[in-house]
């Protein structure tokens, strides 16, 4: 048995396909000012998740997805709901949903029923990435037989996939996508429904919390969906270069963030985190740095940052 | 389920119950001006930020007295760790063209991240104890020993003690921060008073409903609350009233079924309260005009 091929290989794969899935439609959150909605819905999934495991009675794919998906349009639908009707402004309303189904989520999880489904609270809320084994390549040559990447771990199975859509799903409608986010109104008089975006990225981001569930959990998918995307928020101000990084910085941060994990022996998806935070940090400094060197364009206090432009349509 | 309700079932876990209880009167009326200032999930990314802090303490105190598990550290770890969460949420929005959602997302996932990190560091000691800080997580009152308990009661029933001394100010500030600036006010200072109030309620909470539901107690006390009063002392009080009662039910049906996470189980009451409400409170009918929080004549 080749060590990095039965541990170390599956784990590093499933890292950078959680990254990448969360990143797709992570990137459209953060540039519409979203980014608490993806922390709601990777909240909200849990019940969602626990009830198909105490349903079916393992830990499968495709009734977790289901569940998941249900649990999370739910979600989003009790929230819109409770904004009108309790007339809260948007964090308040997601605030309440959310904890609530999240408690939910960890009562049921805490029932005979799911014990013996092999499930626990730690799990659930940091994942468990180190678990990924991959024991039938034995040597590198393996890799290029197709039929061995059907024994992929089962994680690995559904990540792909789910990237896979997702990604083809953003070129597709990346025309819509672009007029719809940053001229909403122009969007609206060519007969767009900003509905039926909101309901899209919804669903899509929920596919990607739940696809990234196993390996990392439900809070800490948070940093995947934030993170790359706010990085390359900081870079660029064309949709296209910034979703592209996103993917980029995604992958570059499940790179070090499992290899800075394994060289400290703590917890990948932990650590994976706290490397996007980190990112974040830097591509701030850099930015002032960067912004400082030039000459300031009017005076003091009026620096590009702080008056910074929206994007408009013509800029991407 | 009746004995714990009753506090009967053992002096310390009623002790706990009178603690988890205190929180959560404090936790309603500062979840009222938490909202009114629009700071509803800042508290999220604070209490997110304070398990690095709660690992940092442990290892601290660890080194310091050879015992890892002293409260008194803890919280104070886990305090400065929340400050610092929400001074980086701000230099985030101050010195970014991050929103503000966004720069709330990147610290309170970095900051569980560290945490994360942390825990599972510490797990790798050779040391006993180091078991007890999962319990900041979901909250877990059962089996708290009792000078904790006490500790927990004493600062809960302080946080109440200043919320009521302090509530005109806090009320000022709230509404019309110009004004009472403008009055002569120390609105600076009120300002530091709310967000000390609110990571205290926050740090308190970490052994009752734990850091990833505590701003439920913040939020959904206050908000059923505002469903059925538009008067700011007596949407307080309701509050306080609401956040008590579903504290002391929660905790008394985690202290029942010993396995249930208590911050779970009192979330879960305060959603039963709010869910009760909204079809019958009468601000909540989509009927009438909506309804917009003035300040006092």
């Amino acid at each position: 048995m080749n060590p990095f091929l039965a541990i170390d290989l599956p784990a590093l794969l499933i890292a950078i396909a959680a990254s990448i899935a969360c990143a797709l439609p992570g990137s459209l959150l953060v540039l519409r000012g979203q980014a608490l909605m993806g922390d709601a819905l990777s909240h909200m999934v849990l019940p969602g998740i626990v009830v198909a495991f105490l349903a079916t009675g393992k830990i499968s794919s495709g009734p977790m997805l289901l569940g998941a998906l249900a649990a999370g349009l739910i979600g989003a639908g009790l929230i819109a709901l409770v904004r009108r009707a309790a007339k809260l402004e948007p964090s308040a309303a997601m605030g309440l949903v959310f904890t609530i189904m999240f408690a939910l989520g960890v009562v049921l999880l805490e029932t005979e029923a799911a014990r013996k489904v092999d499930l626990d609270l730690n799990h659930a809320l940091y994942g468990h990435l180190e678990a990924a084994l991959w024991l039938e390549p034995a040597i590198w040559s393996d890799l290029l037989t197709p039929a061995i990447w059907l024994t992929a771990p089962r994680p690995l199975l559904m990540l792909v996939p789910v990237a896979l859509v997702l990604g083809l799903l953003l070129v597709l409608t990346f025309k819509e996508l672009r007029i719809a986010s940053f001229d909403p109104d122009y969007a609206t008089l060519q007969g767009f429904r900003p509905r039926l975006i909101d309901f899209a990225l919804t669903a899509a981001t929920t596919l990607a919390a739940v696809a990234a569930f196993e390996a990392v959990g439900s809070i800490l998918v948070i940093a995947l969906l934030t993170c790359p995307a706010a990085v390359a928020r900081l870079c660029t101000d064309r949709l296209a270069t910034h979703i592209t990084l996103s993917v980029v910085f995604a992958t570059v941060i499940a790179l070090v963030g499992y290899n800075s994990a394994a060289a400290l022996e703590t917890s990948g998806s932990g650590t994976m985190a706290a490397v996007g935070g980190l990112a974040v940090g830097l591509a701030v400094i850099v930015r002032r740095l960067r912004l400082h060197a030039r000459p300031p364009a009017a005076g003091p206090g009026t620096g590009p940052d702080s008056a910074v432009q929206p994007l408009r349509p013509g800029s991407v | 389920m009746l004995d714990a309700l009753l506090l009967s079932a053992g002096y310390n876990a009623a002790v706990a119950m009178i603690g988890a209880t205190l929180l959560g009167i404090a936790a309603g009326p500062v979840g009222v001006f938490m909202l009114l200032r629009r700071r509803a999930l800042l508290a999220d990314a604070a209490s997110h930020a304070t398990l690095p802090g709660v690992v940092l303490a442990f290892l601290a105190s660890l080194w310091l007295t050879g015992e890892g598990r002293s409260l008194p550290i803890l919280l104070l770890g886990a305090g400065g760790a929340a400050a610092l969460g929400v001074l980086s949420v701000q230099a985030l929005q101050a010195h970014s063209r991050l929103s503000n959602s966004t720069s709330i997302a990147v610290v309170l996932s970095a900051g569980f991240g560290l945490g994360v990190m942390g825990l599972s560091y510490v797990q790798t000691l050779p040391i006993a104890g180091q078991a007890g800080l999962d319990q900041f997580l979901v909250g877990q009152t059962a089996g708290m020993r009792l000078s904790d308990a006490y500790l927990i009661a004493g600062v809960a029933g302080v946080l109440v003690l200043t919320v009521a001394a302090f509530f005109k100010e806090l009320r000022l500030i709230s509404f019309d921060p110009d004004f009472a600036a403008a009055a002569g006010w120390p609105v600076q200072r009120l300002d530091l008073l709310a967000n000390g109030l609110l990571l205290a309620t926050v740090v308190v909470g970490l052994t009752s409903v734990g850091l990833i539901l505590i701003v439920a107690m913040l939020i959904i006390p206050a908000v059923t609350a505002r469903l059925w009063t538009q008067k700011l002392d007596r949407m307080a009080l309701l509050a306080a009233i609401l956040g008590g009662v579903s504290a002391y039910t929660g905790a008394a049906a985690s202290a029942a079924f010993h396995h249930l996470p208590t911050g779970a189980t009192i979330v879960l009451a305060a959603g039963v309260l709010f869910a009760l409400s909204l079809p019958f409170a009468p601000l909540s009918r989509p009927r009438r005009a909506p309804q917009v929080l003035e300040p006092p004549a």
